[in-house]
């Protein structure tokens, strides 16, 4: 009956990508694992300790207030850099000369290095010899993210907008060439509003690299760590630390790599959580 | 409900034309009236869905009118127009369920939820799309999803005009026929003008009462099927209707009519006479496979053809013959003797139709 070849040779096209995979991610992610559960003093003295880091990660307030910070920053990202992204993509011309124009102006932000963008703004918002901070001194808007908390964290939230922007409105640009003229056409001719346009067929049509952009974005600003760091090293006070220099500083300024690594998993659990939760909310609407 | 006329109505695309060639559409003019079932037929590229585009008002023709009902339209977008058109893919609304597509219109217009509700079970009825009026239209099929854009155009009852850029093209052969066949019971039971753009002959003459065959911008011919079949006035329309096409074979005035190689065809005075009035710089004759005339051995008028291959098409024969070196295909019945090495064939009179350069020459008396 069956007359097919059995074997498993095939398995041998797979190893490639398995070692890729296991030196790229999972012999790394095993050291942190058993980092995460030892306390280690010296190369003879180790000690399993458990779930001890674990327990002592997610009772630590100063991680506590760092997540939080976390989420409403993450969340704050996604809120302005989509819609925005979306309405900019919308409003950019689709062909000519323009087109060409706008294309290579908005992929500039992308091209700068983040410490680079960090201290462009660093600067930018000095009142001393920055532009921004200057002019909005001397029009009466007090304004010093080196002493004011809400400052520093309204610059860092402006810098990645600045930054990030751009990379959602060219995703959204693509989807919405993508979509075919007699769309538009039998819109016309079924007297939609530009409103209907939008939520029946643009947005509809957008969703795919929707998603890409919502997760590109909240992972990225879930990571944020240079901006805050080159233009105020998370302060004043805490007000600018987020989760991932939280970690920095638990492991290489204390050198505490226990709890690190068990704060390094959890991170990592949460942004693959958050992650999932998306790309199943708005793939699941997909399906009926 | 809306006569559309076209008056002098030519378009180019580009912005300064210096010939004919630079024209998609030739000047022309043209009437479609109310309650007709047209189609417009021709190959790729002859401009067929530039002409329904600007009777649709996607696009503005850039010399001469259209005109609804006597009215100028020419700067009134589609939606002014009252057109609907149906795309050759279909285009829904996918995250919306067939029931909200088809309300869409409606709803746009602001029409009362009461209302659009009768209208749209009504058509859902006349398209049996009743099943999948809860269904959204991402899942739908693609001859259910042009049913849902053609039911769009239907739920309005103010529309002048509905307009097919070939809407079967992308639709399984099998239900190609299914959906004419709901397309001519829609033209029948809401009387609205139709007009219907297809590359395909059968489409166009199952739909349509009236067929404007289109050639190289212009409309070559405009009238029913059978005239098409029969008294073709362009060859091109002889050559692009028919399966197989017209013989066409390029000819020379003689006296007493007209001939190639050793052949000699005899005409009427009155053919005679126009051939003579009108110099052309071509002359051909042309006639349908269908209706040339296989004897069954040598008659006195008959003309002897070698015959070079036979095609059997399951329902009919077609010869392939070689007249005086030129080659003729003959359409035969599927029980008819095939004649072996040689053919005798004759040209019936009433079917042999002469061309001056390209057009129909009638002798005007029949």
């Amino acid at each position: 009956m069956n007359n097919k070849v059995q074997n498993n040779k095939a398995w041998w096209l797979v190893l490639p990508v398995f070692l890729l995979v296991a030196f790229s991610a999972i012999i790394p992610m095993m050291t942190v694992v058993n980092y995460s559960v030892q306390d280690i003093f010296d190369q003879s003295s180790r000690y399993f300790v458990g779930t001890d880091w674990f327990r002592q990660v997610l009772q630590d307030p100063r991680l506590h207030d760092s997540l939080l910070r976390q989420f409403i920053y993450s969340a704050c990202v996604l809120l302005i850099e989509i819609p925005l992204g979306i309405a900019i993509a919308l409003c950019m011309p689709t062909k000519g000369r323009w087109s060409s124009l706008c294309l290579i102006v908005m992929t500039i932000p992308l091209l700068i290095p983040f410490n680079v963008v960090g201290t462009i703004w660093q600067i930018f918002g000095r009142g001393d010899i920055g532009l921004l901070g200057y002019v909005l001194n001397n029009v009466g808007i007090s304004y010093n993210y080196a002493a004011n908390a809400s400052d520093a964290w309204v610059t860092v939230l402006i810098i990645d907008v600045w930054h990030w922007t751009s990379l959602v409105a060219l995703l959204c640009y693509s989807g919405l060439r993508a979509i075919p003229d007699v769309y538009y056409q039998a819109a016309r001719i079924d007297r939609a509003s530009s409103w209907a346009v939008f939520r029946h067929i643009q947005l509809p049509k957008m969703k795919s690299v929707l998603l890409i952009a919502v997760m590109l974005r909240f992972m990225d600003s879930f990571m944020i760590y240079t901006e805050p760091f080159v233009l105020t090293g998370g302060g004043p006070g805490n007000s600018t630390t987020f989760l991932s220099q939280t970690l920095t500083t638990m492991a290489l300024g204390q050198f505490d790599l226990g709890p690190a690594a068990a704060f390094s998993l959890v991170y990592f659990l949460i942004i693959l959580l958050v992650s999932w939760v998306f790309y199943t909310a708005m793939t699941h609407s997909e399906k009926n | 409900m809306a006569e559309i006329r076209l008056q002098n109505l030519a378009h180019s695309y580009s912005k300064q034309p210096t010939g004919p060639e630079d024209y998609a559409i030739r000047e022309m003019s043209h009437i479609w009236e109310q309650g007709g079932a047209y189609a417009l037929l021709g190959p790729s590229g002859c401009g067929k869905s530039t002409l329904l585009n600007i009777i649709s008002g996607l696009l503005s023709p850039s010399e001469g009118q259209v005109m609804f009902d006597s009215r100028v339209v020419n700067d009134l977008s589609p939606e002014q127009r009252n057109i609907a058109q149906v795309f050759q893919f279909p285009v829904v609304y996918d995250t919306m369920t067939v029931f909200d597509n088809l309300a869409f219109p409606l709803r746009n217009q602001g029409m009362d939820e009461k209302k659009v509700q009768t209208k749209v079970q009504e058509i859902a009825d006349v398209l049996d799309l009743q099943p999948l009026l809860k269904k959204k239209a991402r899942n739908l099929t693609a001859d259910e999803k042009q049913k849902v854009s053609m039911g769009r155009g239907l739920v309005r009852d103010d529309v002048s005009a509905i307009l097919f850029d070939e809407p079967l093209t992308v639709i399984d052969p099998h239900l190609k026929w299914k959906l004419r066949r709901k397309l001519k019971q829609i033209h029948e039971q809401f009387n609205i003008t139709m007009v219907y753009v297809t590359h395909d002959q059968l489409e166009a003459s199952t739909f349509a009462d009236k067929i404007a065959v289109m050639y190289g911008g212009a409309i070559v011919q405009f009238g029913t099927p059978r005239e098409l079949f029969e008294k073709p006035q362009h060859t091109f329309v002889g050559y692009f209707i028919g399966s197989p096409g017209m013989n066409l074979i390029e000819v020379t005035p003689q006296a007493g009519g007209v001939g190639f190689g050793d052949v000699h065809l005899p005409l009427s005075v009155a053919m005679q006479q126009r051939i003579a009035e009108k110099p052309a710089s071509s002359l051909k004759i042309g006639i349908r496979p269908e209706f040339v005339h296989v004897w069954d051995g040598p008659v006195d008028d008959a003309m002897c053809a070698e015959v070079s291959h036979v095609e059997d098409l399951g329902t009919y024969k077609i010869l392939n013959l070689r007249l005086a070196g030129h080659p003729l295909k003959v359409r035969i019945q599927e029980d008819k003797p095939v004649p072996e090495g040689q053919a005798w064939i004759s040209f019936p009179s009433q079917w042999l139709m002469v061309y001056a350069d390209e057009y129909l020459l009638e002798s005007g008396h029949e």
